[in-house]
């Protein structure tokens, strides 16, 4: 998946969990938390999202990478599954 | 014949709008069949059947609005085919009974929805069960209890009885409170126009919306001809409101207003009536993070826990050690629960908030309070709750440490008689055996109604969910 496939991605699994937010008005450097009215459920649920949509394991340590849209990003696309050769 | 009425849905809910019917005439119902869904001010849920039967007829169509304990459907009951139920608001019989309830009355302040026929008596004062929202509403409306029949189970008084006889009181025409026209209803919770005592001019005493635009204009509208709409009201406009997006924002804002005027009496109601002390606790989650990070690692990502359903379990086990805190203050005393159904606070998207239960809390794994969290978080936000999720709550945890907060010392929600608060976990000096080192605290807080419990007790009961949290493989 490219980088604008995964930030598609991302935004859709934010669009679930925070439906009144507007994707276009974030500023993709700054915390999500802060732009976002994202409590602990929400952000279990955000990664969990992520983990269905792209397959990519989250451990708890690594939330703090998850802050801003493109450190999400840049976080999924480093550990995107490998396509398996048919 | 029997008569399905509308049961309660929390202590503040005394009316809702029928969203939904799930059976028609004909059906057959089970006891706990879900068989509509209606909205409050505070939520969309689910109501379920009492007993087994048929129904016969629906009395209630989707949009009407109706009192709780207001009759909803009629049904032919399995077991009492040929039983007879006289119509409620009738002239009181030839010799009083004393009060016997059709069941066991629940611990709540609520009237349980009749199960079995009963007649509607006229019974002595001093036998009658008068819930105190019901004694308050006929205080506020000027009615003398001993003059009203009663309609719910037993000869219960039911908040629509006090407003019947108000109605009676003002007016030759008896003006029904179900009998709200949707518009009427959308105008009067946006100007916060209190319904209960108004009369109304449409076919039956119902209340139309020219009715409440005269309310709206104030007291000397009033005095206008009832016939059509004064002078001072803004000129009728049609019955149906306009369609598409604008319509759902103006029912989104409605909705919205009626929460809040919902959650202004509630705690209105809480700080007026409930004598509250607080206490707070520093407690030491090292042991309970440590413990759940292991956790957390070991397992795949969607069984992950939070640290909410540790304190969740922890308040619901330390209510076993301080069974003052679990429990509801009813009748002038308090009336401990058996059952730990934990109301949840939850705040929703844009403003308002509800506290449903999770329910017997203490019975459930850390595992099974995961999944009935997210949940219920769902549905609360989204979705349907259950009736009993509204009417159930033993005692409330209020968890505000995702928003940075310290210590929140809140309001008890009644009839309720405790409130357990958690702020944020943060890294803080500790002292302890002499040396300063930082650990991960958070602040428990109780709100504790002092009419159940003193404080001393209350300090037993922060104490016992600090030890539950030390011990975080015991929850």
């Amino acid at each position: 998946m490219t980088n604008d496939e995964i930030r598609t991605v991302v935004l859709r699994v934010l669009r679930r969990i925070a439906p009144e937010a507007d994707p276009a008005a974030l500023d993709p450097d700054a915390d999500l938390r802060d732009q976002l009215d994202i409590d602990s459920m929400d952000f279990l649920n955000f990664v969990l999202g992520l983990h269905e949509a792209l397959g990519v394991e989250i451990p708890e340590r690594d939330y703090p990478q998850m802050s801003s849209l493109d450190a999400c990003v840049g976080y999924l696309a480093a550990r995107q599954p490998v396509a398996r050769a048919s | 014949m029997a008569e399905y009425r509308l049961p309660s849905l929390g202590a503040d809910m005394d009316e809702a709008t029928l969203v939904e019917w799930k059976i028609g005439p004909g059906d057959a119902v089970a006891k706990g069949q879900v068989v509509a869904l209606v909205e409050t001010s505070k939520s969309v849920m689910d109501i379920e059947f009492f007993e087994s039967g048929v129904i016969e007829e629906i009395l209630v169509p989707v949009g009407e609005t109706v009192a709780v304990g207001a009759p909803i459907a009629r049904y032919r009951a399995a077991a009492r085919v040929g039983v007879a139920v006289p119509a409620a608001v009738a002239a009181p019989p030839a010799a009083p009974s004393p009060f016997t309830p059709a069941q066991p009355v629940a611990a709540t302040a609520e009237v349980v929805a009749a199960v079995a026929p009963t007649e509607a008596v006229r019974v002595p004062v001093r036998y009658r069960r008068i819930h105190p929202p019901v004694r308050h509403l006929a205080e506020r409306l000027g009615i003398d209890l001993a003059g009203v029949t009663g309609t719910g189970p037993g000869g219960t008084i039911l908040k629509a009885d006090v407003r019947a006889a108000a109605a009676r009181r003002e007016a030759p025409t008896v003006a029904r409170v179900g009998r709200v026209s949707p518009r009427a209803r959308r105008l009067a919770l946006e100007h916060g126009i209190d319904l209960s005592a108004a009369v109304g001019s449409g076919p039956d005493g119902a209340i139309t919306s020219e009715d409440v635009e005269r309310l709206i204009a104030g007291p000397a509208a009033l005095e206008a001809e009832p016939a059509g709409p004064s002078a001072a009201a803004p000129a009728p406009a049609p019955e149906v409101g306009p369609p598409g997006v604008e319509a759902d924002a103006q029912r989104a804002a409605a909705r919205r207003l009626a929460m809040r005027l919902s959650i202004a009496e509630l705690m209105a109601r809480s700080k007026r009536e409930i004598p509250h002390y607080y206490l707070d606790i520093q407690v030491d989650m090292t042991r309970s993070l440590t413990w759940l990070e292991a956790e957390n690692l070991e397992r795949p990502m969607p069984k992950r826990l939070l640290p909410a359903v540790l304190l969740i379990k922890a308040v619901a086990l330390a209510v076993h050690d301080v069974p003052e805190m679990n429990g509801l203050w009813v009748d002038g005393r308090f009336q401990p629960s058996e059952a730990v159904h934990t109301g949840i606070a939850i705040s929703l998207r844009e403003g308002g908030l509800i506290a449903p239960a999770i329910h017997d809390a203490d019975r459930k794994t850390l595992d099974e309070l995961m999944v009935a969290l997210r949940d219920l978080v769902t549905r609360t936000r989204s979705g349907i709750l259950h009736r009993t999720e509204m009417t159930d709550p033993t005692i409330t945890v209020t968890n505000l440490g995702d928003q940075g907060v310290d210590a929140v010392y809140g309001v008890i929600y009644p009839p309720q008689v405790a409130l357990v608060g958690f702020g944020r976990i943060a890294e803080r000096p500790w002292a302890e055996g002499g040396m300063v080192g930082a650990r991960r605290v958070l602040t428990a807080t109780l709100s504790a109604d002092h009419r159940a419990s003193d404080g001393h007790r209350g300090g037993v009961f922060l104490a016992a969910i600090d030890r539950r949290l030390q011990e975080p493989d015991k929850l």
